[in-house]
């Protein structure tokens, strides 16, 4: 196993496992909540994904802005979200991160530049492109960075907001969370281009793919594209592959993937891969990895505690957010 | 005051809006170099410059998309969609993103965004060319949806949509673009949802919108010589639509025509008779009437294209039936 470069402090390299941690643990939590009926609706969770989220957020400034599709609880924790407000969000109560409004597909956090998850596929490309025209516009030193998955590369969207973001040469981050199934769908049988980091090729913007259960390789790229993208280069694409370990919603009964698959990429687990490396490197020890363990087990039960006291949102909000004053 | 044709009218407004706040800017096809299909933002790219008036490629999604994006982080956008026929393009981002987002994020976000865009019927450009869809928007929550009639109206409205915090869409009627009439000077806003009563009367009301409203006031001319007087009411705007002045002047009359260029099923004047229906019932004498176009694709052909359409012709006659006068006692 390669060395982990000293790019990074102990304390921020901790701080990755702690983050891809929570974001599992909550993850988990959810599946046990849904079941139980606490929540309700499409629910996508992003377990096995999440080096992907915290390897990228983790390179950006915290006035960078992002936007998500419908699987964002990961994005949402990996860019400052509290776990108690996505849980309460989740549960739909009045607490939660959209005050009930929204649900597990429709997060955002105005305070964090989480600027939403967006639940039909491709929808939050141009969104993203939009926030890049505001950025250059306003002669901001930021990055938008736009997260979507496989299936959305086959939409209009991805490909008109692919041209105006390169044409006008605006500070986005296009990552392509190839988990290599939109829906029930694999992406042999969906995309005539199959390495779909080549479909950036169209449009002369420059492109790579890469592991995405590492989330040091993941940490790496972003922070040399999002570099590149400040300096003024123009949009960049990254295609990071990865698996999710859950069917695609937990309405999904998952009969298109087989068992062979599904152990080949659980044996590459972001989180117990990384563990090992800290571990091995003597960056930290076992008591510490299961303290940290403890302690994001404590703050989603209390998340959970917190959602199951909160109160229902009251029936004045049916209309009050339709429209701004 | 001046004399400015609704589309001089509309680009005073953009450009006082746009010396007042720097936030604001344009995007769409052909609104900056070729200065406008319909020339509306004629002068605003070589006043503002390529980062304020942007030229983009033939994409309505991404045009609407950015456009929201750009709202929510902190500009005014406009973006002009070149007739209302392609805004069907950009219904994702119009139905589901800027009419859903500061709903479901719970307040948090604002799109202070308008869409411009024209349309209009009777040019005989076939069928993809000449639809009426504003109904296919005053159906959806969370869009406000302006129909301004005369370049003073258009002017003022427009400022007002501009000044919004909701996204808007702006339907300008591209017959009445050479349209004249007296615009103020000044710096003036007709805040949405107002109605005007564009003419009183006693004895019908006749409900309508965008070019319609002249066709109405016409009407009245011609029914004038029956010794009925009409009362006309121009909505200004489809969301919100302002009921009281249409309930009270129902009231008054007792008789209710709306008028619209759309196809009748479904449209805005079935919405305006349920509401009239609903509400006004036991004054009123006779069924709410709808004159609208027929349920057709528009047909290219000269004759057939104007027998889609209301005019003032049917408007009068309509009006005849339903107070059950004869053609012949014209005075």
């Amino acid at each position: 196993m390669p060395k982990i470069d000293n790019f990074l402090d102990n304390p921020e390299l901790i701080e990755l496992y702690r983050k891809m941690v929570l974001i599992r643990k909550f993850e988990e939590k959810c599946a046990q909540m849904y079941l139980r009926g606490n929540i309700s609706g499409f629910t996508h969770l992003y377990i096995g994904e999440e080096a992907v989220a915290v390897g990228t957020i983790s390179a950006l400034f915290d006035k960078d802005y992002i936007v998500s599709a419908y699987r964002d609880h990961g994005h949402a924790l990996a860019k400052g979200s509290s776990p108690k407000k996505v849980m309460a969000e989740l549960f739909g109560k009045a607490t939660g991160l959209c005050r009930g409004l929204g649900g597990s597909m429709h997060l955002f956090d105005q305070k964090n530049r989480f600027m939403g998850g967006y639940a039909i596929v491709g929808g939050g490309i141009p969104i993203a492109v939009g926030i890049g025209m505001s950025i250059n516009y306003k002669d901001e030193d930021l990055v938008c960075v736009c997260f979507f998955g496989d299936g959305a590369v086959n939409e209009g969207a991805f490909h008109e907001g692919m041209n105006l973001a390169k044409l006008w040469n605006l500070p986005v981050l296009f990552v392509c969370e190839n988990n290599y199934y939109g829906m029930g769908t694999s992406v042999n049988r969906a995309s005539s281009v199959e390495k779909i980091y080549k479909r950036a090729c169209s449009y002369d913007m420059p492109s790579v793919a890469i592991d995405g259960m590492d989330v040091i390789e993941v940490r790496k790229t972003v922070n040399n594209a999002v570099k590149k993208i400040r300096r003024g280069s123009g949009p960049y694409f990254i295609e990071m592959q990865t698996y999710r370990y859950r069917p695609h919603s937990m309405a999904d009964p998952d009969r298109y993937r087989t068992p062979e698959e599904e152990s080949i990429w659980k044996d590459r687990d972001p989180i117990e891969h990384y563990a090992r490396r800290l571990i091995t490197e003597g960056i930290i020890d076992t008591y510490e990895l299961s303290e940290i363990n403890e302690n994001i087990d404590n703050e989603i039960n209390e998340a959970v505690e917190f959602s199951q006291n909160s109160p229902e949102p009251s029936k004045e909000m049916l209309y009050k957010y339709v429209y701004a004053e | 005051m001046a004399e400015l044709s609704y589309r001089e009218a509309l680009n005073t407004a953009l450009k006082e809006e746009m010396d007042r706040d720097p936030e604001i800017m344009i995007l769409g096809e052909e609104v900056a170099f070729y200065q406008g299909t319909y020339k509306v933002t004629r002068g605003l790219y070589a006043e503002y410059g390529e980062n304020r008036i942007k030229d983009t490629p033939i994409s309505e999604e991404m045009i609407v998309g950015a456009a929201v994006g750009a709202a929510m982080s902190g500009l005014r956008p406009i973006a002009e969609i070149m007739t209302i026929n392609f805004t069907l393009l950009a219904m994702d981002q119009i139905v589901n993103h800027a009419a859903k987002i500061r709903y479901m994020f719970g307040g948090q976000a604002k799109v202070p965004l308008v869409i411009r865009t024209p349309q209009g019927a009777g040019n005989q450009l076939g069928a993809q060319h000449s639809q009426h869809l504003e109904a296919y928007f005053v159906h959806c929550p969370g869009i406000r949806v302006v129909v301004p009639s005369s370049p003073a109206d258009a002017k003022g409205l427009l400022k007002s949509a501009i000044r919004d915090d909701n996204p808007v869409l702006f339907i300008e009627d591209q017959n009445l673009y050479n349209t004249k009439g007296e615009v103020p000077n000044y710096d003036y806003i007709i805040p949405l949802g107002i109605a005007n009563i564009a003419r009183t009367g006693e004895d019908v009301t006749l409900i309508s919108y965008s070019k319609s409203v002249q066709d109405c006031l016409q009407a009245t001319k011609i029914l004038e010589d029956y010794d009925i007087n009409a009362e006309v009411i121009d909505l200004r705007c489809l969301n919100p639509v302002d009921t009281t002045t249409i309930f009270q002047s129902v009231k008054k009359t007792g008789l209710a025509v709306i008028v619209n260029e759309a196809w009748k099923t479904g449209s805005v004047a079935s919405e305006i008779s349920s509401l009239i229906t609903e509400n006004c019932f036991q004054y009123l004498e006779s069924p709410v009437l709808r004159i609208c176009a027929e349920d057709v694709p528009m047909p290219y052909n000269k004759t057939l294209e104007k027998a889609a359409l209301p005019s003032v012709e049917t408007i009068v006659n309509s009006v005849l039936d339903m107070l059950k006068v004869e053609k012949s006692e014209r005075a």
